[in-house]
């Protein structure tokens, strides 16, 4: 049996729901940023899966939209990390049920 | 493709997930989700994308991982202890899988095995960044920059009003 | 059997380091099972090391390559690989052997210590990467060991990292073999540009042989002499020769090891390596490029072997015996004789062991006492240590018949008797030898005999440190066996060509001169030092030159009034054109913008905020409305786009 599209697929939205769950569930704010990054590699996945079985893969259009996002969920994840420090300084925790407030 | 490669790496790269998703210490959160990079960055070799692989372990375990496992250095003071599960969205994540699947087995079309191909070469991707996409990669060189900045400037203590 | 051994003779040099990350995973109480550690991997180095020097033996001139594509860039390949020759072969026993009995020495050396874990760390470190220079099949490989030997040095050096000169003992090495490894990576990039390979043998494309050698052509005098540079730094040739008597202040056995044996020495096998390109297109055995080598080497030789004399630190005159020595083996390489400046290396890596590990016992049974003016009277005392000091100091002093270094030595003046340019630099080589013995004599009686000047109460070394000294002596004994030019085999064996028997070799003129030479050297030592006190006889009759020499000719003072300053003085202009000119040209431009920011300020704040405070505050009293909808709470944000995504999924469904 070899692998098909279908299955490619299936595996990147188990990744996915896997990540929702962590961001949904979870009350710590570095939860949720692990969440955010398995949905993101999960959508990488995607991408790479459907330049592979797609018919033009000397366009590597696929690739090209993967490796982008791999550098803006680099720049997410410092930013994102930043923001946890941050605020972590300032309410003393990193439960997000406390965060209700945009303002200082 | 490799059907036991692709399930040995669908086994340890769900668990791992699941693992990142639901163990109750971050710190083993964090590592599983080391586990989940190299899931992906395997399939992505599996799939002839060897580029966006390294990519992916350099980007991922080299500096994702790292940060994060830093993040929880510079917070593990905060001692209580995250044991509350928010219900709602596990259910929500739940329906959004059920929906997903039933979808995706529902589309007959999808069930086609891979194309034969020629490898896509590095310089093929470096000829495409600097002709076709070279705009997008200025603007991702632009944006992180400013992340950099911005998250230097995030974490920076605020001496002057304290 | 013989192609096994090449393609996998990188473990030579991989059991060490992998037994030196080992050794550092240990913690700083686990002592033993570092020393011991460290000691199995260069045992097995040094089996490996022998086996591979089986199959050499057996063939003359017997080389084997094995070379791999390391990564591919466009259309160009870079290939790395080993190599297997009787060069090669020589130098694996040379080092792990000489390495092994540092080893060992160590383990009793550095007992009290309390980062005994970390130095042996190190000692392997240090000798996977020597390995990997010597087997290394491409400059590339050679470069990237040789600088991995410079950072093992470097840290060595600066072990005892506490004390302020060792530290920058260790920056001084580090910095000035720096100067001259960026002529070799010029030198690399070079050779790179002319041949397109950076292999040294590739079944007749290498870049030392014909089709390489062609392929550089006109270049080749500026590639090697580039090259040369490297070699200057790490052997410490003069100018470069500074670092080597700073780098003393690390341990001991890091002197013998690395600072005597192997690693200064690395800079004679680079030449001989590379040897084709110093000799393409020489006519009568001279090219621009040997001759530069010759005269380096002269220099270095002299000078080093004129300031011993005035030292008095006992391992700063070896450091300084140590740099004439290899600026002996420069001019050997450079008038030709390979053969010959590899063996006094080989020699020279023994009995210069020796010598610092004598030097070490001697310190170590003084407790850490360097001064050789308060030593003496140690022959009763330490008598293993006197005994193979003596036999090192004959090695050295060049005593023929029972002494490798003798019969070494004696190749390299035959040698430079030939060269067809000049005799100059035999007659400075005889000198030389004169010099040699005079300053071995006046450190040997300063130290074992005379009076005992010091008030503390020495002792014997223990067993593990005097076993490795016997060990040592008895290596440099035998070796002459393989030496004497009655039935020189290892010269054969080096120029791979068979050995004869010939004792007729035995009787030479040139043997008798200077075995008079030595012994008129000895003599003047002993009728010199026989009865120094405190004040050196050199000292008394000639205070001026001897205060020249004590200060070692004062180049370091010369460098720092010189290079150092001038780099000082460029670093203060910049300093001062950023903070006068650079600033002041950004401060009025921001003044400039301060100014004008001040004059928008004025009309935003009376002409347009009061219009806009109207409409504000209707917009704050709408949003205040919607406002209550949103709780804050991000889950529930994330929450509703999921369920969002949901129903985009059922929609999605009913439509299909």
């Amino acid at each position: 049996m070899n692998a098909t599209l279908q299955l490619f697929l299936i595996i990147s939205s188990a990744l996915f729901s896997i990540g929702l769950l962590a961001t949904l569930s979870r009350r710590h704010a570095i939860f949720i940023l692990i969440g955010i990054e398995l949905m993101l590699a999960a959508a990488n996945l995607n991408f790479i899966v459907f330049w592979r079985f797609g018919s033009q893969q000397q366009q590597p259009t696929g690739v090209m939209v993967a490796i982008f996002s791999i550098a803006i969920a680099a720049a997410e994840a410092a930013v994102g990390l930043a923001l946890v420090i941050a605020i972590y300084r300032h309410y003393r925790t990193t439960n997000v049920d406390k965060f209700d407030s945009l303002k200082g | 493709m490799n059907s036991v490669a692709f399930l040995a790496i669908a086994i340890i790269t769900l668990s791992g997930a699941l693992a990142a998703a639901t163990l109750p210490k971050l710190i083993h959160a964090a590592l599983s989700l080391v586990i989940v990079f190299v899931g992906v960055a395997a399939y992505f070799f599996l799939l002839g994308a060897e580029f966006v692989g390294l990519v992916q372990i350099f980007v991922y375990i080299g500096a994702v991982a790292v940060l994060i496992v830093f993040t929880i250095l510079l917070t593990r003071r905060d001692s209580v202890n995250d044991r509350g599960v928010n219900w709602g969205g596990v259910i929500v994540a739940l329906a959004v899988f059920g929906g997903l699947l039933w979808i995706i087995l529902n589309t007959t079309s999808l069930a086609l095995p891979a194309p034969q191909t020629e490898p896509l070469t590095v310089k093929q991707i470096g000829e495409s960044l600097m002709t076709n996409y070279v705009w997008p990669l200025q603007c991702v060189g632009l944006v992180l920059t400013v992340a950099l900045i911005g998250a230097l400037i995030l974490v920076m203590e605020e001496k002057r009003e304290r | 059997m013989s192609s096994w051994i090449v393609t996998s003779i990188w473990l030579i040099p991989a059991a060490p380091l992998a037994f030196s990350l080992l050794i550092l995973s240990l913690t700083n109480s686990r002592r033993a099972a570092a020393a011991g550690l460290a000691i199995t991997g260069q045992i097995a180095a040094l089996a490996m090391s022998i086996l591979a020097f089986l199959p050499t033996l057996q063939t003359p001139g017997f080389r084997e390559v094995h070379n791999f594509t390391w990564f591919t860039f466009g259309d160009q390949a870079l290939r790395l690989g080993w190599v297997l020759d009787p060069l090669a072969a020589a130098m694996l026993i040379m080092i792990t052997l000489v390495g092994l009995c540092i080893f060992v020495f160590s383990a009793g050396y550095m007992a009290e210590d309390k980062n005994f874990t970390r130095f042996f760390a190190y000692l392997s470190f240090f000798s996977g990467a020597m390995l990997g220079v010597v087997i290394a099949n491409s400059l590339l490989l050679l470069f990237v060991s040789w600088e991995l030997v410079g950072l093992a040095s470097y840290l060595l050096i600066g072990f005892w990292i506490e004390r302020p000169s060792a530290a920058a003992a260790a920056k001084k090495a580090f910095i000035t073999t720096r100067i001259g490894d960026l002529g070799f990576f010029l030198g690399m990039l070079w050779l790179y540009h002319a041949s397109g390979t950076l292999l040294f043998y590739d079944n007749g494309n290498g870049a030392l042989e014909p089709n390489g050698l062609l392929k550089i052509g006109s270049s080749v005098t500026l590639v090697a002499l580039l090259i040369f540079c490297g070699a200057v730094g790490k052997s410490g040739q003069f100018p470069l020769h500074v670092w080597l008597p700073d780098a003393m202040e690390g341990p001991t056995p890091v002197s013998a090891l690395i600072h005597a044996a192997t690693m200064v020495a690395a800079g004679v096998f680079l030449v001989a390596r590379v040897y084709p390109l110093f000799s393409l297109g020489a006519v009568n055995g001279v090219t621009p490029s040997l001759t530069v080598v010759v005269s380096i080497g002269v220099v270095t030789a002299l000078m080093a072997s004129l300031i011993a004399l005035a030292q008095f630190d006992i391992k700063r005159i070896l450091a300084y015996s140590t740099v004439s020595q290899l600026g002996l083996m420069m001019v050997s390489l450079g008038v030709g004789g390979v053969a010959a400046g590899i063996m006094h290396l080989i020699a020279h890596g023994f009995f210069k062991a020796l010598l610092f590990l004598g030097a070490g016992s001697v310190i170590h049974g003084l407790h850490h006492e360097q001064d050789i003016r308060k030593m003496g009277a140690l022959r009763w005392i330490m008598p293993v240590t006197f005994l193979t000091y003596t036999v090192g100091m004959m090695n050295l002093s060049g005593v023929p018949f029972f002494f490798s270094g003798g019969w070494t030595k004696e190749e390299i003046l035959h040698r430079t008797a030939e060269w067809p340019l000049s005799r100059l630099p035999h007659y400075l080589m005889l000198a030389g030898v004169v010099l040699t013995a005079l300053y071995m004599t006046r450190q040997v009686i300063y130290v074992f005999f005379g009076s005992k000047r010091d008030a503390s109460a020495p002792h014997e070394s223990p067993g593990v440190m005097t076993m490795p000294l016997i060990i040592l002596a008895a290596c440099s004994i035998i070796l002459a066996i393989f030496l004497t030019p009655a039935w020189p085999c290892l010269h054969a064996y080096l120029n791979g060509e068979p050995a004869h028997l010939d004792l007729s070799a035995l009787v030479q003129p040139m043997l008798f001169l200077s075995l008079v030479l030595v012994a008129a050297g000895i003599g003047l030592g002993w009728l010199m030092y026989r009865n120094a006190g405190e004040i050196d006889p050199l000292a008394r009759a000639q205070p001026g030159l001897f205060r020249f020499l004590e200060n070692k000719m004062w180049i370091d003072e010369f460098y720092e009034h010189t290079f150092i300053a001038c780099s000082r003085v460029v670093a203060h202009l910049s300093d001062f054109l950023d903070r006068y000119f650079w600033d002041g040209l950004v401060s009025l431009f921001s003044g400039i913008a301060q100014a004008f920011a001040v004059l928008s300020k004025g009309f935003d704040d009376h002409a347009i905020n009061a219009r806009v405070d109207d409409t504000t505050t209707g917009a704050r009293r709408f949003g205040r409305l919607i406002a209550a909808g949103h709780s804050g709470q991000i889950q529930a944000y994330l929450g509703a786009i999921a369920l969002g995504m949901l129903l985009l999924l059922v929609l999605y469904a009913w439509l299909a």
